[in-house]
């Protein structure tokens, strides 16, 4: 492998990792505060990817098809809104009527929720792949030799480091933010300091889902073809990808992200490429046995 | 100010409070002693709405507040220092205290309420950006009370704020804890194990037993009653 591929296959990996740091910061959060995994998360993702599918076309035509980036930007806001909306909407209905049960039931319900708007999407969208429209032209913005860089790499990249310090901003320097960490920490505490928990329960989903609905839009961006079941696969690597980091910390979640989609990627291009799926797994196993808290977490005996 | 009648509460098929009334009068402070089991810290825990009651009403300024979520409750001024404090290990000291004055958006007030917790407990100050998890027992429940102050309580309730402390501190933090009553006319309800020095700082004292309230009289009189002294007061 040439210096400039080492390069060409960072930059993938990192635009991959990015997708797995978005998706995994929401099952993090939410673990955070509910300690418990929402097995729905991935699909979430899916369903941003197809907010940008059915409306990017009307959004262009308002902007008379100029201004592509910030038709992009709308594009991608709406999508994060919907998720966001949708997020709020899943907890409501599925898992706050059992927030006092045992968490083997919420998990259970989490897998149904997941398997709802997977043949739910399957249903409304149909089951075939979409070719997901072109945002901004695809074009090459600059480069060093063989290494290019291109305009969907940059909104990805420009789009997830916003993303990343718009959460660092919320979760650090807000109110809600704070009230956000303390649930997470010690939720009976948190209520006696007048928290209303189910309002930072429907906010943690809000802004979890709405960074997968975000990453569902750069996904789609990279990788143009879209079905009902694309949440899958990127949910179970960024479930790893949170686990990795250390489930319910945040910096963990986007670090294990990165992390995960650069080894994949490179194990992409190498021999074994066709071991690139299962690099996920094998990495999840070796966590569990030998740093079960991930490289972030502090070792503790209570788990989901 | 705040009124107990015939609470009863449960923790599923176990019934942890048999019917418990009692009053906390303006500016008193009032104390609850007993056991380990006994109910205690259930007694309170009722009253801030982490749990709800099964039967009785808690009347707060002639108000019903049994079964209320606990932020509406918080609300009201009411402010509960758990047992084992429950500090929030990951959260700065001050971060810590403004969660306390979560209830308000007032930032001039925070620093007035701020500046007052500061003045007691001079060592949060020292404290300030250190992990609440990194402080030692002692700064922690000076921490919990603290906390509590910054929301500006109309009522305290503490709940076992010796355990764990050494007894020279311990005289340290009940004596901040009788100037928060007098200086800010806080009535206190106040859960000990250390009956001797409850007794001495309140008014009136509640003796529990499995739920029940099997003796209620002033506190200088529970002193010197053989009954509690036997059970209580070692001897
Ligand atoms: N979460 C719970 N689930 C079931 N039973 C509980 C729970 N919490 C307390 N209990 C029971 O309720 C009764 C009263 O407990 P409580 O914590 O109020 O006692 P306490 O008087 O505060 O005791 P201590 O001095 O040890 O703190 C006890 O018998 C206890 O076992
Ligand atoms: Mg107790």
């Amino acid at each position: 492998m040439s210096l400039s591929d080492f390069f060409q296959q960072i930059i993938n990996g990192l635009s991959l990792g990015a997708f797995y740091a978005l998706i995994a910061l929401g099952y993090t959060m939410v673990y955070g505060v509910l300690r418990f995994i929402n097995f729905a998360h991935g699909d979430v993702f899916m369903i941003g990817a197809y907010c940008g599918y059915y409306i990017t076309d009307r959004v262009q035509a308002v902007f008379g098809g100029k201004l592509m980036w910030a038709s992009a930007l709308v594009v991608l806001l709406f999508a994060m809104a919907v998720c966001a909306i949708l997020g709020v909407v899943i907890e409501r209905l599925a898992y706050r009527p059992l927030r006092n049960r045992p968490k083997l039931a919420v998990l259970i319900t989490a897998i149904g929720v997941s398997l709802f708007l997977e043949y739910g999407g399957q249903f409304f969208f149909g089951a075939i792949p979409r070719a997901f429209p072109e945002l901004i032209p695809d074009l090459p913005v600059g480069g060093l030799g063989t290494l290019v860089i291109t305009t969907n790499q940059v909104l990805v990249f420009g789009v997830t480091v916003a993303l990343l310090v718009a959460l660092n901003y919320i979760v650090k320097h807000t109110k809600m933010g704070l009230a956000m960490r303390a649930v997470s920490q010690n939720a009976t505490a948190a209520q006696l300091m007048g928290v209303n928990i189910d309002t930072v329960i429907s906010f943690t989903f809000a802004l979890g889902s709405a960074l997968a609905g975000a990453a569902g839009i750069l996904f789609a961006v990279s990788y143009p073809s879209i079905n009902p079941l694309m949440g899958i696969l990127p949910g179970i690597k960024a479930f790893v990808a949170a686990v990795l980091g250390g489930i319910g910390h945040l910096p963990g979640a986007a670090v294990g992200g990165i992390i995960l989609g650069i080894v994949e990627t490179f194990v992409g291009a190498s021999d074994y490429s066709t071991y690139r799926d299962a690099i996920a797994f094998a990495v999840l196993i070796l966590i569990l046995l030998f740093k079960p808290a991930g490289i972030f977490g502090k070792a503790t005996v209570e788990k989901v | 100010m705040l009124q107990i009648e015939n609470l009863e509460v449960c923790y599923g098929a176990i019934s942890a409070l048999q019917g418990i009334s009692l009053t906390v009068g303006q500016g008193e402070i009032v104390t609850l002693i007993g056991a380990n089991g006994a109910g205690k810290s259930t007694t309170l825990r009722a009253i801030s709405g982490i749990l709800k009651p099964k039967a009785g009403r808690i009347l707060y300024n002639g108000e019903e507040i049994g079964g209320l979520a606990p932020h509406k409750i918080v609300e009201r001024g009411i402010s509960h220092v758990p047992e084992g404090r429950m500090v929030f290990p990951g959260l700065t000291v001050l971060e810590n205290l403004r969660m306390g004055a979560f209830r308000f958006n007032d930032t001039a007030r925070f620093s007035k309420d701020l500046d007052y917790v500061y003045l007691i407990f001079p060592r949060l100050k020292e404290r300030e950006s250190q992990l609440a998890g990194t402080l030692s027992g002692g700064e922690q429940q000076m921490l919990a009370i603290g906390r509590a102050l910054t929301g500006d309580p109309k009522f305290l309730m503490l709940d076992e704020p010796s355990l764990g402390i050494a007894p020279l501190l311990t005289k340290t933090i009940f004596a901040k804890i009788t100037e928060i009553n007098q200086r800010l006319g806080i009535p206190i309800l106040l859960v000990e194990q250390n009956a001797n020095l409850a007794l001495a700082i309140s008014q009136h004292g509640h003796v529990l037993e499995t739920g029940r309230i099997i003796l209620s009289d002033t506190s200088l009189a529970l002193r010197s009653n053989p009954k509690v002294r036997s059970a209580y007061l070692g001897g």
